[in-house]
């Protein structure tokens, strides 16, 4: 073969070299800025991104603390957490979402509305996440689905903790109920702790629950896990643990408290039972009650509804956050003030005729021929009106007001619950101030009687009576100690009264439960070592008009529900040596005597045995009547039998 | 013309074809190759499967493919460039008709053992056509206007196939490698600079085009180009593939979190990490020196290929070592300035690294024409 010239040999041909190299040399400069990037990214910016790098990867989960449990004085337990089971569902794991859940749904309960929530759930988070099908499952549900498990791919039943009231109605008003967090919540709060950003984390949302929530909490733990872009955790790095909430001991015997509300059932009621060497609330009951568990679970609209509705207003704490005219049981503290203002002596006395002209105004005793001739004795025991319009008329609004305060009305004890009430112990300084008018004289009349402005909350009525037992500045507590450590007492310093004053209205007081004539009489305590000193109020909720007042007071019985007289009833026992006091108030429950008074003796007389009294501490007459009572409110505390998950029918 | 043209006898024949290839070369490729096993072993968490063996194997086919080509004497190869081409046009037109539908575009034409990608196909097939041409051209032509319509037209039928599958990356890669062996065959400056311009006028048009009526682009291209732009302003939508290849890469830093222990890709924070993004994995678990190790492999092959151009007095083995090795480079430089957030997200992988069979098969094919060419080169 003839070797050829190469063809290529024109201008084009002695460009290519050239053109090359040029070429070449564009790729190289472009090599050369690709290595500059490099450089500039992996080692002038290597920290930034290696910090962008770390927060990509490492994430921190929290680790929900324990909540703090609540017992009673006798350690048994008012809240605590139990196991409560769910059912979830990993999409990833299922195969066939809407296969399984047909499944599902034949085996428990699941309506279309959560089998559709859960479905869109599942599109809209990633594969491997469990979504939640079933909350607060029986374990009866949860038993099938673990049975049918190999029918139900990725399907699992979970357990997470709860709060749980065991008591149920009995401590609603004490110690509250927690939730989940909500949005509103967190905006309440400045600085919201991480924790509560936790889905489902479970806050103390009322009482007790929501006032010691920072002792009850404790502190969240938290672990460092590796995750992967799609959030998925690869690996644990690191765990801090939490630590658990405090326990709490209440004050509170539950037993007790479970008889006073068993006691009040029927009717819209409260009452306070104070230790008087301590301060102690053994019992705070307000009927009617609700149970807490409904909250923690989310309560249905109806059920809400049904509690809102009721007149009684299951929801409203009327122990601490109900105030009410004391009545007649403010009595005792216009005699203290008279005696101390030295206008009245023992002995001295005033003429009942059954009314008296104050002003321009008539005033009426509440009987209508009078009393008669009244020492202070008589006057506590048969409750007459005009002998403390009288005397409250000569010692002064003010020095009235100032004794109340003495006795903690018209101040806000320091109680963990909600809503506590200050209460209103008027003076004249107040109704300026408040009103913007003048103090008039019948506005002393009726506050010297418990009426008018004169408001306490049963709490603070049997602080008063708690403080007029012992004459010390007892103080109420609730919380008995916190992780095994005591809170101080509530035994306070002496009160700045004579003692000699205060031992003449004990006396009175004594009087009006155990001498015949007594308005509370009839409520007596027999056993000798156990008699109780205490007074009854009848506060009025509406105007007696002089029209009525010519035609015949229409009695209770006739009047509509909401418009007739609170009963109130303050006692104190053994009387001679304090150990309880209580304060019974039933809304529109009529006279006190009547209304009141036995339910506090039956409280008291529960207080003081520990437990069911004999027969022989109630008076002959009451055995009998006592004995059904007893049987059957036994019925009625018996543990009732609740589902303890949600009832899914 | 025929291969009788060129001086046989000065070429070896038989085995010992073998001494006389391009070894550096080869060696070259084979540790790239190497370096691109270990990637894949390393992002499937320490696992032959499902990545690095297969790939082995496919880079072993790839290997044999290319010492069948490079033994077969490079005017065979040019004669076959026609053919190649139209071939590469068949398929196309194909993959247009019955092509898989795969992320969103129609690219694929399924074998049965393989799937073929025809635009990988088309980039070698343009790259022989071209040179062909001018290897028949007479040079004195080659300035001339109906001489310069005719490879123009050989560059914009394919481009505007693959620009309808749509793969925008690909169109670009060919208009560039097309343009830039016009540039080596000798074409007047005079046109490049008018084409610069036009294309300035066109990215303008396309610019303003969008939201009207005859909008040039689809939406996801658009937004692809706004987010490499500005890919801060989306960083868990459409600006995530950015962000997360420069933090996997730039934390990375000198020496690398070392091998296996590159978290952003293991924990899957890098998409398509087996294959356009499998260096930010290099450069993570290597740092600096290791992406400073592949770049001097990559240029390492582009300046042997370069020595094989120079070294022949063919202008076809010339010119079509000249493209490949062009082709090469375009492939790599742009998957790295993706990477490195200097040019948008266009799917284009690292060559001989990333997981992928038809361009990897193509890519040792085109290094076979190179090999071809400096065994039978004319001394």
């Amino acid at each position: 073969m003839k070797q050829q010239k190469p063809k290529s040999q024109g201008l084009a041909y002695k460009r290519l070299p050239r053109r090359a190299l040029i070429l070449g040399g564009l790729q190289a400069a472009f090599i050369g800025g690709l290595a500059a990037r490099m450089r500039y990214m992996q080692v002038d910016q290597a920290d930034e991104y290696r910090l962008l790098a770390e927060e990509n990867r490492i994430n921190i989960r929290l680790i929900p603390p324990t909540r703090g449990r609540i017992y009673d004085r006798n350690g048994q337990i008012i809240g605590q957490n139990s196991p409560s089971y769910r059912i979830v569902m990993v999409r990833e794991d299922a195969g066939d979402v809407d296969e399984v859940l047909t499944r599902l749904s034949s085996l428990i309960p699941l309506t279309e509305d959560e089998m559709e929530r859960a479905k869109t759930e599942m599109r809209r988070s990633a594969p491997f996440l469990p979504v939640t099908l079933a909350d607060q499952v029986t374990w009866e549900d949860i038993s099938k689905v673990a049975v049918n498990a190999p029918a139900l791919p990725g399907v699992t039943p979970e357990v997470g903790m709860t709060r749980q009231y065991p008591r149920y109605e009995d401590f609603a008003h004490v110690v509250g109920y927690v939730g989940p967090v909500s949005d509103y919540d967190l905006s309440q709060i400045d600085d919201p702790e991480p924790v509560l950003r936790i889905p489902r984390f479970q806050i103390g949302k009322v009482g007790l629950e929501a006032k010691q929530e920072s002792t009850l909490r404790g502190k969240a733990g938290a672990k460092r896990v590796e995750v992967n872009a799609t959030g998925r955790v690869m690996r644990e790095l690191d765990r801090q643990e939490g630590e658990a909430g405090a326990d709490l001991q209440l004050s509170v015997d539950a037993d007790l408290q479970q008889y006073a509300q068993a006691r009040l059932a029927g009717e819209s009621a409260a009452a306070v039972v104070i230790d008087c060497e301590t301060g102690d609330i053994r019992a705070i009951s307000s009927a009617p009650s609700f149970d807490p568990n409904l909250f923690v679970r989310g309560i249905s609209v109806g059920d809400y509804r049904t509690l809102t509705q009721d007149n009684y207003r299951p929801l409203a704490n009327k122990t601490v956050q109900g105030t009410y005219p004391p009545g007649s049981t403010f009595k005792m503290i216009t005699a203290m003030a008279a005696l101390e203002a030295g206008v009245i002596g023992p002995g001295n006395t005033v003429y009942c005729p059954g009314h008296l002209k104050v002003g321009s105004r008539r005033f009426h005793c509440w009987k209508r021929g009078g009393h008669g001739t009244v020492d202070l004795n008589l006057s506590l025991k048969r409750s007459c009106d005009v002998y403390y319009y009288d005397v409250a008329l000569r010692t002064g609004i003010d020095k009235i007001s100032d004794m109340a305060r003495v006795f903690g009305l018209g101040i806000k004890h320091d109680i963990p619950m909600s809503a506590v009430a200050a209460g209103l112990a008027p003076n004249q300084a107040w109704k300026e101030r408040v009103h913007g008018e003048s103090w008039l004289v019948g506005d002393t009349a009726n506050a010297s009687i418990g009426q008018g402005f004169m408001l306490a909350s049963p709490l603070q009525l049997a602080v008063m009576t708690a403080r007029i037992a012992t004459g010390r500045e007892v103080k109420p507590r609730l919380v008995r100690s916190i992780n095994g450590v005591e809170e101080p007492s509530g035994l306070g310093e002496p009160l700045a009264v004579n003692p000699n004053n205060l031992e003449q209205v004990r006396k009175a007081m004594f009087s009006v439960s155990n001498d015949r004539g007594g308005t509370a009489y009839r409520s007596r305590i027999i056993a000798d070592d156990l008699r109780m000193a205490g007074k009854t109020g009848t506060s009025q909720v509406r105007n007696i008009t002089k029209a009525e007042r010519a035609a015949g007071v229409i009695r209770n019985e006739d009047l509509p529900w909401e418009r007739r007289d609170h009963a109130l009833f303050v006692s104190f026992a053994p009387y001679d040596k304090p150990k309880y006091a209580i304060a019974v108030v039933v809304e529109h429950g009529g006279g006190g005597s009547k209304a009141a008074a036995p339910v506090a003796r039956d409280i008291m007389l529960q207080a003081l045995y520990n437990g069911t009294p004999p027969l022989e501490a109630y008076p002959v007459a009451d055995r009998e009547r006592i004995k059904e009572q007893q049987k059957q409110l036994e019925g009625d505390r018996r543990p009732k039998a609740r589902p303890t998950t949600k009832d899914r029918a | 013309m025929s291969y009788l043209e060129y001086a046989v006898k000065s070429t070896p024949s038989g085995f010992r074809k073998f001494l006389y290839m391009n070894w550096p070369l080869t060696l070259l490729l084979i540790s790239t190759a190497s370096a691109g096993f270990l990637m894949l072993f390393s992002v499937a968490g320490g696992s032959w499967t499902p990545w690095a063996e297969p790939q082995m194997e496919r880079f072993g086919l790839g290997l044999t493919v290319m010492f069948i080509i490079a033994l077969v004497p490079i005017w065979f190869w040019r004669n076959m460039s026609v053919l190649a081409y139209l071939g590469s046009i068949g398929l196309l037109i194909m993959v247009e008709l019955f092509g898989t539908i795969g992320m969103g575009a129609q690219r694929w034409i399924d074998l049965g053992f393989m799937r073929l990608q025809p635009s990988e196909v088309m980039k070698v097939a343009l790259v022989m056509v071209l040179a062909a041409y001018y290897d028949w051209l007479p040079s004195h032509k080659t300035s001339r206007p109906i001489w310069v319509l005719i490879p123009v037209a050989l560059i914009l039928i394919p481009t505007a196939l693959v620009l309808k599958q749509p793969d925008l990356g690909t169109s670009i890669l060919l208009l560039a490698a097309g343009g830039g062996l016009m540039f080596l065959a000798g074409v007047h400056w005079a046109y490049f600079a008018a084409v610069i311009a036009a294309v300035v006028g066109l990215i303008a048009t396309v610019f303003n085009s969008r939201g009207t009526e005859w909008q040039l682009l689809k939406d996801y291209q658009f937004r692809r180009i706004d987010t490499f732009l500005d890919p801060s302003t989306d960083p868990l939508g459409a600006g995530y593939h950015i962000t997360q290849s420069k933090i996997a890469l730039g934390s990375g830093g000198w020496n690398g979190r070392g091998f296996m222990q590159g978290t952003q890709s293991r924990l899957n924070f890098l998409p398509e990490k087996h294959t356009d993004f499998i260096f930010t994995t290099l450069a993570e678990e290597f740092g600096f020196v290791g992406g400073i190790t592949l770049l001097t492999l990559y240029g390492l092959i582009l300046v042997f290929c370069l020595v094989t151009a120079l070294s022949t007095k063919d202008r076809f083995s010339s010119l079509v070592t000249l493209g490949i090795a062009l082709n090469f480079f375009l492939f790599f430089a742009v998957n790295m300035s993706m990477v490195m957030g200097l040019a948008p997200v266009v799917g284009v992988p690292l060559p001989m690294v990333s997981y992928g069979g038809s361009a990897m098969l193509v890519l040792m094919a085109a290094f076979g024409i190179v090999q071809s060419a400096h065994i039978h080169r004319p001394r």
